[in-house]
């Protein structure tokens, strides 16, 4: 075990350092609340166009695609340092993470060529339409139907749950083409442009009070052969290695997420008082910071270690589920501990713009999306740990 | 970089676990606790002869000149095994020793202690000054001539009965000192306070008068002191894990194998479910065991915040995995007959050893609120 960097190593995070150090930006000083804030976004995608021009769009995706190539330590020296250097959180959560990769391993010349450099731009956002009012996390049971009519698939049904599905300009959409084969084996994946005839969409309104998903309800739209992302009935398989990257991804693009807001508690818990004391020198409050912070850095650990031993063993796995139930559970405990930390005023939503109160909310949405807990624990029981398939 | 052990540490981490398997099983384990002192000279000396004890010393100091990623990958075989006797009392002794920069105590013990010839210990613990010795200590150490006279008692002293040298943190005029004694000195008397975890025995130790050689005085004391602790909870982490392991395994196996309602247990959600959490909760120690280990053998910057996050994450975590544990075996789990209780116990003397989890949050907040 070494965790000193090589010289190949070093020499890309001093580079990378160097650019940092010219190019992030100040902090946001509006209010980030919740999803709704569109001041908030334009900064994440400004700082996405300024990585994308500065060449550090995309550091896992291969070259030949725009990305930087990187291996996955230096992914994992990506992360560390755009924590250092104060960075914004990543914008691309969906696109980058999960259909970038997903249309690299099956996507057409052409597919790629027309979608993965508008990715890493920022240019493209991109929303994920698996879950359904019946198919949930039992995907494979989807009921979204598409036929062939000619050149292009006719499809009928509706979708649940699609986050960003309100700004985006694409759908990874997941529809069934044969109802008479077993469940998995008549699914097929539609790359789906979101401004397309009979897309209805109807904004959902989440507990935290933001339309942060949608309804998606689909009428005889038409979507052109040429956008069928793999060969006909084998979206499930697609779908599955998006959901291995959404795993993995989308829980180590969130650390700054969760770094900032450790670094704001403890900021407040220097400078506020509380019965004349400040919040920092009531034993109770410093053990629940300590705690917050040790489980923060084990969270950074383990997307190090996950990291390094993908540098020799390149797919992601199922101890993907492994880091989703940690910082999905973290978040939540995160969440709270701050919340009792910061007291009673903390529940105004002029409180810091409600930041507290939009995570304290938020966070029981991140134990259900991208596979619940549940879901994720009998994965680990199944495939690592060898117990028998409970359903 | 690379999280991942090296080929040179898989070896060793290799012939750890088939020396334990052969001169150490289980059922050994429960005969040697079952003894007054729970040490076997045998397998003392075969594990000496391994050159595990101090191998991250260095070479002219009798160890191996290893770092303290490879005594941890020993610790956690060890803690797999939950091999009895005092490996982490002499390991905590002599990284003492050597850390006091007191050349002639080192000179004079630790190949000794290397080489399995003589036990040592240290005696820090008083139930009102805790871990941190350097700010209660009730022990006196009155300047004699070269060295100190020492009067006091000392609790949760490891393995004195079988320790042959003992360094004391004691109070003298200059603030900390650590002397070093001869066990079998006048005025030292040792009683046998027998603990949760019969694998390593604990006492009560007083002092009338010992003369005792001073190792180191104030802030140096202080600072080999703390040193000797950080190392010492970095193979009580090691430890740690390697029980969690080992209980992970066990009820995985357990979970695959027992039936009710004519399936396998393993089959239900409940049960799978706690063995997941077991799983993530020993991986996600790992990953700070490991790297508490490695930042204090290189001696980064966050190496003091680092051990102190893998303590009480593997503290806490062990409780969890022991619960799930106990709880996924039912009534056989609960017997004195199931190794379970062997480690179940052993784990929660480490929680407490070099600070519970109480005391470690503590010091992070520290590090995150008041050191910025
Ligand atoms: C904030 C948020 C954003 C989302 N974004 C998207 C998106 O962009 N695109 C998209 O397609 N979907 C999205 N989803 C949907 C999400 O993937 C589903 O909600 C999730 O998979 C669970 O499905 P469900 O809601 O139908 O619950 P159900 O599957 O009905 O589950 C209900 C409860 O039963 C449990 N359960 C179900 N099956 C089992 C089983 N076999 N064993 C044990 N327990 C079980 C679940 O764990 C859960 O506790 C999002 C959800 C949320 C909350």
């Amino acid at each position: 075990m070494d965790l000193n960097l090589t010289p190949d190593e070093q020499s890309f995070r001093d580079e990378l350092r160097a650019w940092l150090k010219e190019n992030v930006p100040e902090e946001y000083d509006g209010q980030r609340g919740g999803e709704d804030s569109d001041g908030y976004w334009q900064y994440l995608r400004d700082w996405q166009k300024k990585l994308f021009d500065g060449g550090w769009a995309g550091v896992s995706w291969p070259t030949e695609f725009g990305g930087r190539g990187a291996t996955p330590i230096q992914q994992s020296i990506f992360l560390q340092e755009t924590i250092a250097a104060g960075a914004p959180e990543h914008l691309g959560v969906i696109g980058e993470g999960l259909v970038g990769p997903t249309i690299i391993v099956a996507g057409t010349e052409e597919q790629k060529a027309k979608y993965l450099p508008r990715i890493l731009s920022g240019e493209d956002v991109w929303c994920q339409g698996f879950s359904e009012p019946n198919a949930g996390s039992d995907v494979a049971a989807l009921g979204t139907k598409a036929v062939l009519d000619g050149d292009e698939w006719v499809v009928n049904g509706q979708k649940i749950w699609t986050s960003f599905a309100q700004g985006s300009d694409l759908c990874f959409l997941l529809v069934r083409t044969d109802f008479d084969v077993p469940k998995h084996k008549g699914i097929t994946a539609l790359l789906v442009d979101m401004k397309s005839q009979g897309i209805t969409r109807k904004p959902l309104r989440q507990m935290s009070g933001d339309s942060g998903f949608n309804e998606l309800f689909f009428s005889d739209m038409r979507v052109p052969v040429a956008n069928q992302l793999g060969p006909l009935n084998q979206g499930w398989k697609i779908c599955i290695t998006a959901l291995m990257n959404e795993r993995t991804n989308l829980g180590s693009s969130m650390f700054t997420f969760f770094d900032q807001a450790v670094d704001g508690l403890i900021e407040h818990a220097r400078t506020r008082k509380r019965n004349g004391k400040l919040l920092s020198e009531c034993p109770l409050k410093r053990q629940k910071i300590g705690q917050a912070v040790a489980d923060l850095e084990v969270y950074r650990l383990n997307i190090a270690r996950a990291l390094s031993r993908m540098e020799k063993d390149s797919t992601p796995g199922p101890e993907g589920s492994m880091l989703k139930i940690y910082w999905s559970e973290m978040y939540q405990r995160l969440s709270q501990a701050s919340m009792e930390i910061l007291g009673d005023v903390s529940q105004l939503k002029d409180f810091d713009g409600g930041e507290w109160v939009y995570r304290y909310l938020r966070s029981k949405g991140s134990t259900i999306e991208g596979g619940t807990s549940e879901i994720q624990r009998c994965i680990l029981a199944e495939r690592v740990l060898g117990l028998p398939k409970s359903y | 970089m690379d999280y991942d052990l090296s080929k040179p540490q898989k070896m060793l981490q290799q012939s750890v676990r088939e020396f334990c398997q052969r001169q150490c099983p289980l059922e050994k384990v429960r005969e040697i606790m079952e003894t007054d002192t729970a040490q076997d000279p045998e397998l003392w000396q075969g594990i000496a002869d391994q050159g595990w004890i101090g191998l991250h010393l260095s070479e002219d100091l009798g160890g191996l000149g290893l770092a303290l990623v490879d005594l941890a990958v020993v610790a956690e075989e060890l803690g797999r095994a939950c091999l009895p006797g005092p490996f982490l009392s002499t390991t905590w002794a002599a990284t003492l020793i050597s850390k006091s920069g007191h050349e002639a105590a080192a000179k004079k013990y630790l190949a000794d202690l290397c080489e399995g010839s003589k036990i040592a210990t240290v005696a820090c613990f008083e139930e009102e000054s805790g871990w941190a010795a350097e700010e209660y200590s009730t022990i006196k150490a009155n300047e004699s001539g070269d060295g100190v006279l020492l009067s006091g008692s000392k609790q949760l002293v490891g393995d004195a009965a079988v320790a042959d040298i003992m360094i004391v943190a004691a109070r003298g005029d200059k603030g900390l000192t650590l002397a070093l004694i001869e066990t079998s000195a006048d005025g030292v008397s040792i009683k046998a306070t027998p603990g949760i975890d019969a694998t390593r025995k604990l006492y009560e130790v007083k002092f009338e008068n010992v003369p005792g050689t001073v190792l180191a005085i104030g802030d140096d004391a202080k600072r080999a002191l703390t040193e000797s602790q950080q190392v010492g909870n970095v193979a009580v982490c090691a430890e740690l894990v390697g029980s969690m392991q080992w209980m992970l395994e066990t009820t995985v196996e357990y979970a695959r194998t027992r039936k009710q309602f004519d399936q396998i247990i393993g089959s239900f959600q409940a049960v799978q479910h706690k063995c997941a959490d077991m799983l993530l909760a020993t991986e996600s120690s790992r990953s700070a065991a490991l790297y508490a280990a490695w930042a204090l053998s290189e001696s980064t910057d966050d190496a003091d915040r680092a051990v102190s996050i893998a303590k009480l994450f593997c503290a806490d975590s062990a409780q969890k995995v022991g619960g799930n544990a106990v709880q996924v075996h039912g009534g056989i789990g609960f017997t004195w007959e199931h190794d379970l209780h062997m480690f179940y116990k052993r784990n929660k003397a480490n929680e407490f050893l070099f600070g519970d989890s109480t005391f470690h949050r503590e010091h992070v907040a520290l590090i995150a609120i008041d050191a910025a």
